[in-house]
Formats: C-alpha cells, sequence, structure tokens
C-alpha cells in the first residue's frame, strides 16, 4: 500500500529525515513514536505531500509522490488525515465541513453526500451536533468530526498526527475509541502518538525514530518487552516510568 | 423555553428607564458627572448657535438680496440649486430619467442588503438593473433621446464612479492578493509592482493620467469617453489598496486550514473560494468598508479633469455672481449627502459583521 524507501528531507542546511526505509501492507497499523523533534510529524506529513522530500521514492497505492499535481491530487483523495489541533473549518457548519470535500472533490450530489455524512457522524456518536458550528464543540467532539470528514472520502490510508495530545484528558478515551472501531474494521492506519495503550492494542507494528532516523521497528509486544536499542529503552523508560 | 426573564431587561416605563440609564452611564462617580456636564455644556452651546441659524434666522422665501440681509441660514439658495447639485448639466427636460434610476439603484441596494437574498439569481438582476440604467442616463436606444455622458453628473456620476470603482476593485484586488501571496515567482512580483506602484502615487495623478496621457498613447481612433477613463482609473487604484486588505485577511487565516483543505484534496481554487477567501474576506469586513469609503469620498478628485460629479455641481453653483458667499449652506448640504451614504456603508459593515459572527456561533 505504502512504499517509502531511501527517502530523505532537509529543511534548509538541517537534515530532518534519513534514508528512510518503511513498507504498509494493506490494513496494517502502524504506530510511529520518539522523542520530540525526532521528524515523526515531517515523515507523515510528507506521506501526503504537505511536505517535500527531497530524495528517495514515495509511492501509495502504486503511484508515486512528485511533482506532477494530478497524480498527487488522487493520492490526497485517498488519504486521510487529522491534525493535532483538528483544523475543522470555522464557517461552516459541522455537515457542510463533512460534505465539501465530496462535493467538491469527488462531485458527489448533494443529497449522497449528506447521506453518507450523517452516517458517519452517527458512527462517531455526535449526529446531534450535525447543524452547529464546530467552534461549540469540545475538543474530543471536534477532533471526531475531523475524523468524520477525513472519512467522508472513503479514504484507503489514515494519517493520524498525534491526534490526542491537544485534548484534555478525560477526552483522550472518546477519540481513541473511534480510533480503535476504526483500526477493527481494517483500515490502513498510520499514527503518530504518545498513547502507548493504544499502541499495544491496535498496533501491528511499532516504529521508533530518533534523529530523523528510524531506529527500530517490531512489534509492539516485543518493542514494550524487549527493545533493541538503547534509545527505546531510554524512551519507554521515560514515558512509562 | 425561558422561564424567568433577566431582571435588567425587564420594561421600565421610559422616563424611568431614562433616569436609571443616565445614572448608570453618565453620573456613575463625581469624574463622569463633572465629564458628562461639561460636554453637555459645550454641546449645548456649539449647537444653540447653529440651531438659530438653521432654523429660526433662516431664510426660505425671496431672493439672494433677502438672504444678504439676514443672519440665518439662505435656505432659498439650495431650494433654486438643489436640482443643479443633485444633476448638474442632466437635461432639464428629461431629469426624470437620472431620478428614476436613482430610486431603483437605491431600491435595489437596499433589497439587495439582506445576505440571505445573495444569489446568482440577485446578480442577474442587478446586470440587468445596471443596464436598465445605463440606457436611462445615456439613452441613444429604444426612442430614448441620446445624452452626452459629459451631461451626466451630481449624485449620479458620483454614485456611477464609486459603485463601479468597488464592483470591480474588490474581485481584482482579491486576485492581485493572491497573486501576491502565492508562490508563483513572476505572478507575485508582478502583483507587488502593481500595488506599490500605484500606492505610491496620488489618485489625482492618476485621474490625470488617465484624462491627458491616455489619448497621446491610445491607438488612433480610440476614443473613450472621459467618465470611463476616470471610472478606469479609479478602479486601478482602488484595487491596489483593496489588494492590501485581502491579503491581510488571507495572513490572518491559520497555515492549519491551508494545511486541512489540501489534506482533503481540493485544487487550488478550490481550496481559496470554498476554505481561504470566505473567512479571509470576512475577517477584514472593517478595512474593506473603510477603503470603500475613503474612495466614495475620493471620487470628489474627478472635479481635476472637469467631470462634474457632487462636489463640483457644488462649487459651479456658488460661481454664479448673485449667490457668491452662501458656501456654508452649499458644503453643508453636500457634506450631509456624502455622510447619510458613508455612515450607511458603515453601519451596514457594522450589521454584517455581527451577522456573520453570530451566525458562527450557532
Ligand atoms: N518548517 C520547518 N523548518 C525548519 N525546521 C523544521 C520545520 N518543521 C520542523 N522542523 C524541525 O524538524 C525537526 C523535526 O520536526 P517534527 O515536527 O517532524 O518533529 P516531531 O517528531 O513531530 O516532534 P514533536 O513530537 O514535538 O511533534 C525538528 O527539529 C523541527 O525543529
Ligand atoms: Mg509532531
Amino acid at each position: 500500500m505504502i512504499t517509502i524507501s531511501e527517502m530523505n528531507k532537509w529543511y534548509g542546511d538541517f537534515h530532518v529525515l534519513k534514508d528512510i526505509n518503511l513498507e504498509v501492507g494493506e490494513g496494517e497499523k502502524i504506530v510511529i513514536c520518539g522523542p520530540s523533534g525526532s521528524g515523526k510529524s515531517t515523515l507523515i506529513r510528507c506521506l501526503n505531500r504537505l511536505e517535500v522530500h527531497q530524495n528517495g521514492l514515495i509511492a501509495i497505492g502504486g503511484i508515486e509522490l512528485d511533482d506532477n499535481t494530478k497524480n498527487l491530487q488522487r493520492v490526497r483523495r485517498d488519504v486521510g488525515m487529522v491534525f493535532q489541533d483538528f483544523n475543522l473549518f470555522p464557517h461552516l457548519t459541522i455537515l457542510e465541513n463533512l460534505t465539501l470535500a465530496p462535493q467538491w472533490v469527488k462531485g458527489e450530489p448533494k443529497a449522497v453526500s449528506e447521506e453518507q455524512a450523517m452516517k458517519i457522524l452517527k458512527r462517531v456518536a455526535i449526529a446531534d451536533q450535525a447543524y452547529k458550528f464546530p467552534s461549540l464543540l469540545s475538543g474530543g467532539q471536534q477532533q471526531r468530526v475531523a475524523i468524520a470528514r477525513a472519512l467522508c472520502m472513503n479514504p484507503k490510508v489514515m494519517l493520524f498526527d498525534e491526534p490526542t495530545s491537544a485534548l484534555d484528558p478525560e477526552m483522550v478515551k472518546e477519540v481513541l475509541e473511534v480510533m480503535v472501531s476504526l483500526a477493527e474494521e481494517g483500515m490502513t492506519m498510520l499514527c503518530v502518538t504518545h498513547e502507548m495503550g493504544f499502541a499495544k492494542q491496535v498496533a501491528d507494528r511499532i516504529v521508533f525514530m530518533d534523529e530523523g532516523r528510524i531506529v527500530e521497528e517490531a512489534g509492539p509486544e516485543e518493542f514494550f518487552s524487549n527493545p533493541k536499542s538503547e534509545r527505546s529503552k531510554e524512551f519507554l523508560a521515560q514515558i512509562l516510568h | 423555553m425561558r422561564v424567568t426573564k433577566n431582571p435588567d431587561k425587564r420594561k421600565l416605563p421610559t422616563v424611568v428607564a431614562v433616569v436609571k440609564w443616565s445614572k448608570e452611564n453618565l453620573f456613575s462617580s463625581t469624574l463622569n458627572t463633572i465629564a458628562s456636564l461639561t460636554i453637555i455644556f459645550l454641546i449645548l452651546k456649539g449647537l444653540g448657535p447653529l440651531f438659530k441659524w438653521l432654523f429660526v434666522d433662516s431664510v426660505w422665501e425671496g431672493t439672494a438680496t433677502t438672504c444678504r440681509s439676514s443672519s440665518g441660514a439662505c435656505l432659498v439658495f439650495l431650494k433654486e440649486k438643489f436640482v443643479f447639485i443633485l444633476f448638474g448639466f442632466y437635461p432639464r427636460e428629461l431629469l426624470w430619467r437620472p431620478i428614476v434610476s436613482l430610486i431603483l439603484f437605491i431600491g435595489m441596494l437596499w433589497w439587495s442588503k439582506e445576505p440571505r437574498r445573495w444569489s446568482k439569481r440577485l446578480l442577474w438582476r442587478w446586470v440587468k438593473l445596471l443596464a436598465l440604467i445605463a440606457l436611462l442616463l445615456k439613452g441613444g436606444l429604444l426612442g430614448f433621446e441620446s445624452v452626452d455622458t459629459q451631461k451626466i453628473g451630481g449624485l449620479p456620476l458620483t454614485l456611477i464612479l464609486a459603485f463601479f470603482g468597488m464592483i470591480f476593485s474588490y474581485p481584482l484586488g482579491i486576485i492581485l492578493a493572491l497573486a501576491r501571496s502565492g508562490n508563483l515567482f513572476i505572478l507575485r512580483n508582478l502583483a507587488i509592482c502593481y500595488i506599490e506602484l500605484v500606492r505610491g502615487v496620488p489618485m489625482i495623478s492618476l485621474l490625470f493620467m488617465a484624462s491627458v496621457l491616455f489619448p497621446l498613447f491610445a491607438p488612433e481612433g480610440l476614443v473613450l469617453p472621459k467618465l470611463l477613463r476616470a471610472q478606469v482609473a479609479i478602479i486601478i487604484f482602488m484595487s491596489a489598496y483593496m489588494a492590501e486588505v485581502v491579503r491581510a485577511g488571507l495572513s490572518s487565516i491559520p497555515k492549519g486550514q491551508y494545511e486541512a483543505a489540501d489534506a482533503l484534496g481540493f485544487s487550488y481554487w478550490q481550496k481559496m473560494r470554498l476554505v481561504i477567501l470566505p473567512q479571509a474576506l470576512k475577517a477584514v469586513i472593517p478595512p474593506t468598508v473603510n477603503t470603500a469609503i475613503g474612495m466614495f469620498k475620493d471620487t470628489s478628485l474627478v472635479v481635476i479633469i472637469a467631470l462634474s460629479d457632487l462636489l463640483m455641481t457644488t462649487k459651479t453653483s456658488l460661481k454664479e455672481p448673485k449667490w457668491l458667499g452662501f458656501s456654508t449652506e452649499a458644503y453643508l448640504f453636500v457634506a450631509c449627502i456624502y455622510f447619510i451614504f458613508c455612515f450607511s456603508m458603515s453601519c451596514y459593515s457594522r450589521r454584517l459583521e455581527k451577522e456573520f459572527s453570530s451566525r458562527r456561533k450557532g
């Protein structure tokens, strides 16, 4: 589904991502973790070209990401993204947030997209807020709307960049529940998160990054019980106390 | 749903309400009381003579001579010059045409002010109405006697210049702002050059160029009416300012909004039209209207190329030997007209802003 090989990225002179190699199969769930500044966000943002990599190859569903905008548009339709701070469109209602892309990018008729949006809103348990504006919702509700908005495009892959980091602790659970149910349905997911409970529960593989490199790649059992590199040991000690 | 009422919101008898309001707002403390009394005193002292001049001593009937022997306002002058100030040199026997145009135009503005009426259909109605107004003012078709555009003057001229100035410069300004904040090198630098050049010269010089230089360089045989040239100059000038206002709006939108739109697969134009511009333009309603008001008043600069707008017709009426010296009345009168339009714009912008922000809060 996703192939990254020998990918490098620089910000000016700063080498953020170094020789990244990663294969993600269909339906696989990958959790990316690592210390702050290790390049996790940058990596995940390269996957839908919000950041441009300088060399190496990224291909999603067999389409390579390069300067070709047609290809990029096709990839972005199939790749949903959820941000740390939601980024809902504040001038539109929840329902309009959900139907905007299906209507304009996919050309779905209004009625069809609205029906689908209501179905997905029910799934994330906020159908009763459909006609409100985002600013009226709690953080947890907003993040669930953001997930729903991405799902309305029927993506094949979902990217999450620390989706629960900006939330109050009591709202983290409701968002994680949605993500777990998504994982159970077989969605291909790449998720940057510090929620190790979530990682243990759903991850097929954990990718540990440090200083722009993938230092370790292992199943959750192995990663938590028997980390190989010094850096991951330190990191786990810090995060799990 | 609401069971109890806010006790502060209960309807009080008017007198009690006024006293209560004054106590709370004007006389809440010693300092506030002193300030309020002083200001009320100054206002009364200033307004008194004005009131006397305008209503008590004013001359309503008679001639210029009657006026000169009185110390009050000469309303005879306004009565006599009223039509000329409003409509300039437009042929008197065809005067109904600009009057009907004016009524239609203002009526349509009033009708369009509700955001819920904004639609493609409304746009079409406007196009039809403007065509009708053009026919009425200019004539020359369907049995309407033709009138030289030079003869269109006064309020209709001011409104034409301001209205078309605004409706063309707004989209132009948006395009310039997009070009300037985009990442296409040539477009960006062209936009920067245009904006900085135009902002760097006073509008008078643009008008002057439009009237004097343009005919020198224009292709042989191309003669644009002066009105059109002035209009183009105003649009050029105003769009540069609008561009900067819109750019401020664009840069007030957080980066996350652009990224969310990109991630959903919108093309550049969809992203701008559906996500960024609706937010950016709403955010800059006050400075947009501010620019528009400035432009409305700046249209009076067309006097320099001898178009007789509202201010020019006023000046012309004052030049008549009979009426020399009644400039206070004349300028007060045009000031009122300008004020009515500018103040309406300002009120309307506040209303729009409130409406949009209350909608967002549900
Ligand atoms: N636009 C940018 N220009 C220059 N440097 C950047 C830019 N964005 C990120 N960086 C740098 O790149 C490095 C990796 O950033 P990134 O956001 O990918 O880290 P991260 O692993 O997501 O960290 P965090 O856990 O804090 O989110 C950081 O050192 C950061 O300072
Ligand atoms: Mg990050």
